[in-house]
């Protein structure tokens, strides 16, 4: 697979990369990866050589301490068309047609450069996309920082969006999703996965399997420069510091104009049958592409360094061998079809040439010319004068690169210790926080993780290509495929705050509401991709966390019937002094038969009923309430039962395919009473719910206990809808009535929270407030938490504000 | 016949998609032209659509004046034909000094892609002809350079002459000041789109080609699209258009 640099392995000695040390240390190779060389070679390696190991024995390209770990995971499905190992996965969704999808990550050179970091994040993901022919028809982007009214936070956060925005506008793919997330855990070290959407002809699904010994090698797109030079190995420090400028070299740069000429020549090249692989060059360039496709193919390579175009003169074998300029192509050719090549790649205006031959000789072998005029002779064999640079054989530097079995231990100290006598007091019931719920509520949709991130997606172009029929803002979002009545619906989620306590936990959880977001359309989750954002594998901890999470991705994806086909690991996500909450994050792209039965979570109509399937559980930690307002030492996150979730998932899809539900939406962050919000908000149109609060108004209310959705259905239907839920074994709770133009919740049962009487009212507890006042909240918050905005702009008459004194701690600070 | 409407492909073109569904959708044959065509006979209309055309390196639409099918283009305007830029097709157009005015960064310097509400001016014109009723059409926006400006002697002459097409209109139905927040750049006036003095040349920022179905968001935008369509149509039976002055000699 190819992907941007980043997570390279550190030198395993922890020996900084400085020139003291010997060559192979310096480039991030350890000592038994060194000797491990030796024995593939039956020789010392050469510079160049050990350069190229360097660069693909990465953790990012070799996945050398993930890789035995991934072989876990769930593959097979009915519709699998290309799964893990290929560049993008691909499932098939009938009429002929396929869906290719991949998220990917681009942590550490975001965090060193924003805007370039994020831009040629996205434009590596692209073109693992069309690279197996499928045309891009959209981008999500899931984003991690840390304290928003941090300055460094502010400057990340404005630039990987200008970023983002900036290639993908311009290359004509719509960003839809994604999501935006602030942590502490994430002050040093960002994350920026982006996973891409491709529709391609099944007839036009194209591998990196370079076949056929004597086809040409052609590379074309930009030419190389010494942009993203040794990124892996200088990227690859084990502790990342904050900004460092000697970095920045190691940051390619983006052309998403070239990008958009890539795509089309690409799409083109295939269409018209011209070529027998492609890949793209990503992390480790020509290095990586020239070994990975000749190891699919059992073949070798005879690549003529002289042949590569240079951006400058004076460039190193290996700088050329290593460079991660983008947007450039390897697309392995007949003889015969040259010239065609030439001529589609001349029409986009793009430099194209031959820079090598196939070889049944399964090795990769560098050459350079008398004079470097040229190496190889037009029948592709070497001149006389050529000079061997480097041979090395295709798998040792792919399939066959260097695994290690890491160390793997559970933390010490898995969470707080109780403080002395605090499992005494009931904290996660309100009163006690001598808080009013309508204050909570209103505080949570105006946190910083809670609320509209309008600001943000409007400088995305969420429409391009007419496909559209739900962008970003509003839960999943929905594609329509012309010329059928099908729609594809994609979303993407990672629970790293219950990962933090449960890394198992946070993971499956993560991979439910991702499925859920999708079934809650009323469409069929068709598969997993997947970013494995973790720190340093070399820390037992750290490993463990890992090992946990893909164990949960596993069994949630068991459980719910989903293969993993794909995705990136990114490892060493560490600051000096602290490592990333462990964040798997998943992406999953659904199917609908018939866009016309979608379901959306805005409120439909006045008098409807408003269900809630399935059951609250007890558990506060790791929920935005508790970024809010703290929780018990003693609580613990909420469980997650996969079998409940796979039939409350397979319930919602049925009960939508009847056509009883009007709108749909699952509690997940700050749980029912924010889920309702936010369906009134999107609906225009209030509503009047009583719900049971047990011991806890704050679990009730705030709890983001998973398997569970909250339906709107039409008076006459929920009989039927009851009914159905019945069979699927699940129970349902009428909460109440839409419409109005307030949101109003009776708190009945034993745990009311006495703010009441403190209002003086003699009715049952109950939160009471208008739907402006709440999407007031909610449309102000973000732009307040990074400082685009401040109350007095906007006249606010103090509502978001109202409970931020508990706020005020944690990362979702109102401000 | 089903009228042939040109939609010219730059590098770097990418609301090509959009055009192409538009026009199917409101009853036209997409004829795609290349930058480096010199040969518009083969149709009756042109359309410039967005993206950004040779990277909008420099300025949006700086470069894209120059290549040989804008040569074409002008030779196809001066003779009457329809031609409607949108977005970086708009951009373009005034770079080519082909409609009046220019396209400065918006407001906020930051790109913007929301749905805006749109207010004809005019729906006598050959690209308002097929809009109905007036009343304010929702449709996105999407771009970082639709700042629409010319100092105020033009802007007066546009207004007089009825060359302002569009404007970004308010919640209440009015037009949105510059200042306003549904004026989504800034746009003096709240100009949206103008013509040309002839009237056959047109350009907008927002994007009617990406509103023609309500299962993708609106399809008010379909009464632009079908009227350059009836447009072309006309030009193709009768070589001229309805709408449009005997020909000043300057576009613009």
């Amino acid at each position: 697979m190819t992907a941007p640099t980043e997570a390279a392995g550190p030198p395993e000695a922890g020996a900084p990369p400085v020139a003291e040390v010997p060559l192979h240390r310096s480039l991030g190779l350890s000592d038994i990866e060194l000797e491990a060389i030796h024995e593939k070679l039956g020789r010392d390696p050469n510079a160049l050589e050990l350069a190229m190991f360097s660069v693909m024995w990465s953790e990012h390209c070799s996945y050398k301490s993930s890789r035995p770990l991934l072989r876990t995971l769930p593959t097979k499905g009915r519709d699998v068309v290309a799964g893990i190992g290929e560049q993008a996965g691909v499932i098939s969704i009938g009429d002929g047609l396929a869906v290719a999808f991949k998220i990917e990550s681009h942590n550490h050179p975001s965090a060193v450069e924003p805007y370039q970091g994020a831009a040629t994040g996205v434009g590596g993901i692209l073109r693992d996309v069309f690279a197996m022919g499928a045309r891009p028809i959209a981008v999500l982007d899931a984003l991690r920082f840390g304290d928003p009214s941090d300055p460094r936070t502010r400057h990340l956060v404005d630039g990987v969006v200008r970023g983002v925005g900036g290639y993908g506008n311009c290359v004509g793919v719509p960003t839809v999703g994604g999501e935006l997330v602030f942590d502490p855990s994430y002050q040093g070290n960002p994350l920026v996965n982006v996973m891409a959407i491709g529709l391609v002809e099944e007839g036009m699904l194209t591998r990196a399997s370079a076949d056929g010994p004597g086809n040409l090698v052609v590379l074309y797109g930009s030419a190389t420069g010494r942009d993203g030079i040794g990124g892996a190995s200088v990227l690859a420090s084990a502790t990342f510091g904050d900004q460092d400028p000697s970095k920045r070299p190691s940051v390619q740069v983006g052309d998403p104009f070239a990008e958009k000429l890539l795509i089309e020549a690409t799409l083109e090249l295939i269409a018209k049958g011209l070529v027998v692989a492609i890949q793209d060059l990503g992390a480790a360039g020509i290095t990586c592409a020239t070994s990975e496709t000749a190891d699919r193919g059992g073949t070798g390579m005879l690549v003529d360094l002289d042949a590569i175009p240079r951006r400058e003169p004076g460039m190193e074998p290996f700088e050329v061998m290593i460079s991660e300029s983008q947007e450039r192509m390897v697309a392995i050719v007949e003889p015969g079809r040259w010239d065609a090549v030439r001529a589609v790649c001349e029409r986009w205006d793009l430099p194209v040439g031959v820079i090598g031959r196939v070889t049944a000789e399964p090795d990769i072998v560098v050459l350079t010319g008398p004079d470097a005029a040229g190496a190889l002779d037009p029948d592709g064999r070497p001149v006389p004068g050529a000079t061997e640079l480097a041979r090395i054989p295709a798998r040792a530097l792919a399939s066959e690169a260097i695994v290690f079995d890491r160390e793997s231990r559970p933390p010490a100290r898995r969470r707080a210790a109780p403080a002395p006598g605090a499992a005494d007091e009931p904290v996660d019931s309100l009163p006690l926080r001598g808080q009013d719920p309508a204050a909570v509520l209103t505080a949570l949709l105006g946190s910083a993780n809670l609320s509209s991130r309008r600001e943000v997606f409007e400088q995305y172009d969420w429409n391009v290509q007419s496909n559209t029929v739900a962008g970003p803002g509003r839960g999943a979002a929905v594609l329509r495929i012309k010329g059928t009545t099908k729609a594809l619906v994609a979303t993407t989620d990672g629970n790293a705050p219950v990962g933090q306590h449960d890394p198992w936990l946070g993971a499956a959880m993560s991979v439910a509401e991702a499925a859920r977001n999708v079934s809650i359309t009323g469409a069929r989750p068709l598969g997993v991709t997947n970013c494995l954002n973790f720190g340093d594998p070399t820390r037992p901890e750290a490993f463990w966390q890992l090992a946990e999470a893909v164990r949960g991705l596993s069994d949630a994806c068991i459980a719910l019937g989903l293969p993993v086909t794909g995705g990136n690991v990114s490892l060493y996500n560490e600051a000096p002094g602290s490592a990333i909450a462990p964040t798997p994050e998943i992406g999953i792209v659904g199917l609908l038969d018939d866009v016309a039965t979608r379901v959306g979570p805005a409120f439909r109509a006045d008098g409807n009923t408003l269900l809630l399937v399935g059951e609250t559980a007890p558990g506060l930690a790791g929920s935005s309430y508790e970024g809010l307002a703290g929780t018990a030492p003693e609580d613990g996150p909420p469980s997650l039962d996969l079998q409940r979730e796979a039939a409350v998932q397979s319930f919602i899809r049925e009960a939508i395919a009847r056509g009883l539900v009007e709108s749909c939406q699952d509690p997940s962050g700050g749980g029912l009473a924010v889920a309702v919000a936010e369906m009134a908000i999107w609906g225009d149109r209030g509503a009047t719910l009583r719900v049971g609060v047990g011991d806890s108004p704050a679990v009730a209310l705030f709890g983001e206990s998973p398997s569970r959705v909250l339906v709107e259905v039409i008076p006459r239907h929920v009989p039927a809808f009851e009914l159905l839920a019945r069979h699927h074994g699940l129970p349902t709770d009428v909460l109440g009535t839409t419409g109005g133009a307030r949101l109003v919740i009776e708190l009945a049962g034993n745990g009311a929270t006495g703010a009441a009487e403190e209002r003086g009212s003699g009715i049952a507890d109950a939160l009471d407030v208008p739907v402006a006042h709440l999407r007031h909240a909610w449309e102000h918050g973000l732009p307040r938490a990074l400082g685009w905005e401040h109350a007095e702009d906007v006249g606010d008459g103090g509502i978001v504000d109202s409970g931020a004194g508990a706020a005020s701690r944690g990362p979702e600070a109102i401000r | 016949m089903t009228p042939r409407v040109g939609i010219v492909l730059f590098p770097g073109s990418n609301r090509d998609i959009d055009a192409v569904n538009a026009l199917t959708v409101a009853g036209a044959e997409p004829v795609m032209l290349w930058h480096a065509d010199t040969d518009l006979s083969d149709v009756s209309a042109v359309l410039l659509p967005g993206g950004f055309a040779y990277g909008d390196y420099l300025r949006a639409g700086v470069i894209a004046q120059f290549s040989p099918v804008m040569r074409a283009v002008g030779e196809f305007a001066a003779r009457g034909g329809p031609v409607l830029g949108i977005c970086n097709g708009f951009q373009v157009l005034a770079e080519a000094g082909l409609v009046p005015g220019a396209l400065l960064r918006n407001r906020g310097l930051r790109f913007v892609c929301r749905e805006i509400a749109l207010l004809p001016e005019r729906l006598d014109s050959p690209f308002t002809r097929e809009i109905g009723t007036q009343r304010p059409l929702r449709m996105p926006v999407a771009h970082g350079e639709g700042c629409y400006f010319a100092d105020d002697a033009t802007l007066d002459a546009l207004e007089r002459d009825g060359q302002v097409l569009w404007r970004y209109a308010a919640a209440d139905g009015r037009v949105a000041a510059p200042e306003d927040a549904a004026n989504p750049n800034g746009s003096l006036r709240g100009i949206a789109g103008v013509a040309n003095a002839a009237g056959n040349v047109a350009g907008l920022m927002p994007h009617p080609e990406a509103a023609v179905e309500d299962l993708i968001g609106s399809a008010d935008g379909l009464g632009i699209i079908r009227s350059l369509v009836v447009s072309a149509q006309e030009y193709a039976t009768t070589g001229a258009v309805t709408g449009t002055r005997a020909l000043a000699g300057v576009a613009g």
